[in-house]
């Protein structure tokens, strides 16, 4: 994992990990967890505290955000999605079935979790995972915070 | 030689580009905060916005496949010079610092335009459907408030005052002479018509920072930020560096033409600071109590009222008002 990364300089590590931009991709789940994310920016949990940030487009992301597992439909924009990413980037996994397929396991439309389907693509591709169904706003919140500690 | 390295100092350094970087980014976080506050949140800390920057400095720039790559690069560079440019000569003429500026309004108009076309030419060369639209919206949103923005800043060089039963006239294009004219006649916003024009070129500044409603250029909702879409890493921090420098000049032009810049001392630096934050956080609390309009209904508000309070304003500086 940590060969192939780019040595960072420390002063932009820094910025990094107080302004991280976050790009969400909901993969066909039920929608649920992505309600949660929503959550996440109301003023009770308010995460642009930390400098973070709903990005519209993928170029402008640092971290990106799947819920789902990966239907077939889904599958390629995903890919591409993550591919439009600049470096550094990183993805977490928000909710049991971006983590491990949850409900959808051996469902016929679904082609994998998130992290198989970016690892094809992209082998340094580097992951979080909150499990929950849904995981609270605080969980997700803690789970991006674990993941700018591990970067 | 002596004089040249004063103007690169005045260009890049105080109150050029340095400076207007810093204030600028000093007053997105204004933004910021004052919108969390209205919404009822804590907001971002102070120094998010440069944390911003630093970190966008350090991504990865990435060339899409379909784009004009020599433009796309260029473009952002264009637009940060030459806002660069339009807020030395803006803050020169409002604080009176250093020799009197070269620019005058014309030069200033014309820079401000600029970074709005570099985005509208980057957004094209992205060659991404929705930054055509971005740059398309932009475009035409452009042609709606320069032209009452215009008009309402000739109000301000027409205006005539009576001082000790003499007639004086403002009657110049310079930045520094309307600051001059002010010194003796009042600040033009006190007149009936100063007010009128006042207030018809701050909804023109509001749309010229693509702030709510006038974002429809961005709408990051729709067309995800419109013609950036496509950029990212330093490219994409220019174009921030320059909104923000764009947002350390538009109050300060205000304020300069129709709020008599600058006094001396400490009092007067106070004020003037007041000045501009007053105007800032009106631009956002317009911002955060409107909903986003839709292209045609910002050119038809911008085309019809507006411009007609602007005449009607130019009527009034004419009759002496
Ligand atoms: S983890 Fe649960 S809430 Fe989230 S998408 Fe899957 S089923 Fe829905």
């Amino acid at each position: 994992m940590a060969n192939a990364t780019p040595r960072v300089p420390s002063l932009f590590l820094k910025a990094l990990k107080k302004s991280p931009w976050v790009f969400h991709v909901g993969t066909s789940g039920c929608n649920n967890c992505d309600i949660e994310i929503a959550d996440c920016l109301t003023p009770r949990y308010d995460i642009e505290r930390f400098g973070m940030k709903l990005a519209g487009s993928p170029r402008h992301a640092d971290v990106m955000l799947i819920t789902g597992p990966v239907s077939r439909a889904c599958r390629e924009p995903l890919q591409q999605a993550w591919l439009e990413m600049p470096r550094p980037r990183a993805a977490v996994m928000v909710g049991a079935c971006a983590c491990s397929m949850g409900a959808y396991k051996d469902a016929y439309s679904v082609t994998g979790p998130p992290d198989k389907v970016l690892l094809e693509v992209d082998p340094d591709a580097r992951f979080v995972y909150v499990p929950g169904c849904p995981p609270k706003p605080e969980t997700i919140i803690m789970g991006i915070v674990k993941l700018l500690g591990a970067l | 030689m002596g004089e040249i390295t004063t103007w690169v100092f005045f260009f890049l350094i105080f109150p050029g580009m340095l400076f207007a970087v810093f204030v600028g980014l000093a007053m997105s976080w204004v933004d910021r905060k004052v919108t969390a506050l209205v919404q009822w949140r804590k907001g971002p800390p102070v120094t998010q916005p440069l944390w911003d920057v630093l970190k966008l400095l350090g991504k990865e720039v990435i060339v899409p496949a379909q784009a004009w790559a020599g433009g796309f690069l260029a473009f952002p560079f264009v637009a940060f010079s030459a806002v660069a440019v339009a807020g030395t000569f803006v803050w020169m003429a409002a604080t009176g610092f250093g020799p009197p500026p070269m620019g005058d309004l014309i030069v200033v108009l014309y820079l401000l335009t600029v970074p709005t076309l570099a985005v509208i030419l980057g957004g094209a060369a992205s060659g991404n459907p929705l930054g055509a639209v971005g740059a398309s919206r932009d475009m035409k949103l452009l042609l709606a408030y320069e032209l009452p923005f215009v008009i309402a800043l000739l109000v301000a060089v027409f205006q005539e005052r009576v001082v000790d039963g003499e007639t004086i006239r403002a009657g110049t294009l310079s930045l520094s002479g309307l600051v001059e004219f002010q010194d003796l006649a009042g600040s033009i916003l006190l007149r009936p018509s100063g007010f009128l024009a006042f207030l018809v070129a701050l909804f023109c500044a509001h749309a010229k920072l693509g702030f709510v409603p006038f974002d429809l250029a961005e709408a990051e909702c729709e067309i995800g930020e419109g013609a950036l879409l496509e950029y990212s890493g330093a490219a994409l921090a220019l174009f921030k560096l320059t909104q923000a420098v764009l947002l350390a000049t538009m109050p300060v032009l205000l304020v300069t033409v129709f709020w008599g810049g600058m006094d001396p001392g400490v009092g007067g630096v106070l004020a003037f600071v007041g000045k501009i934050v007053l105007i800032l956080v009106l631009f956002v609390l317009i911002k955060n109590t409107n909903p986003r309009v839709r292209i045609d209904q910002a050119m038809r508000f911008f085309w019809g009222p507006v411009t007609i309070v602007a005449l009607l304003a130019l009527l009034l500086a004419q009759l002496g008002l």
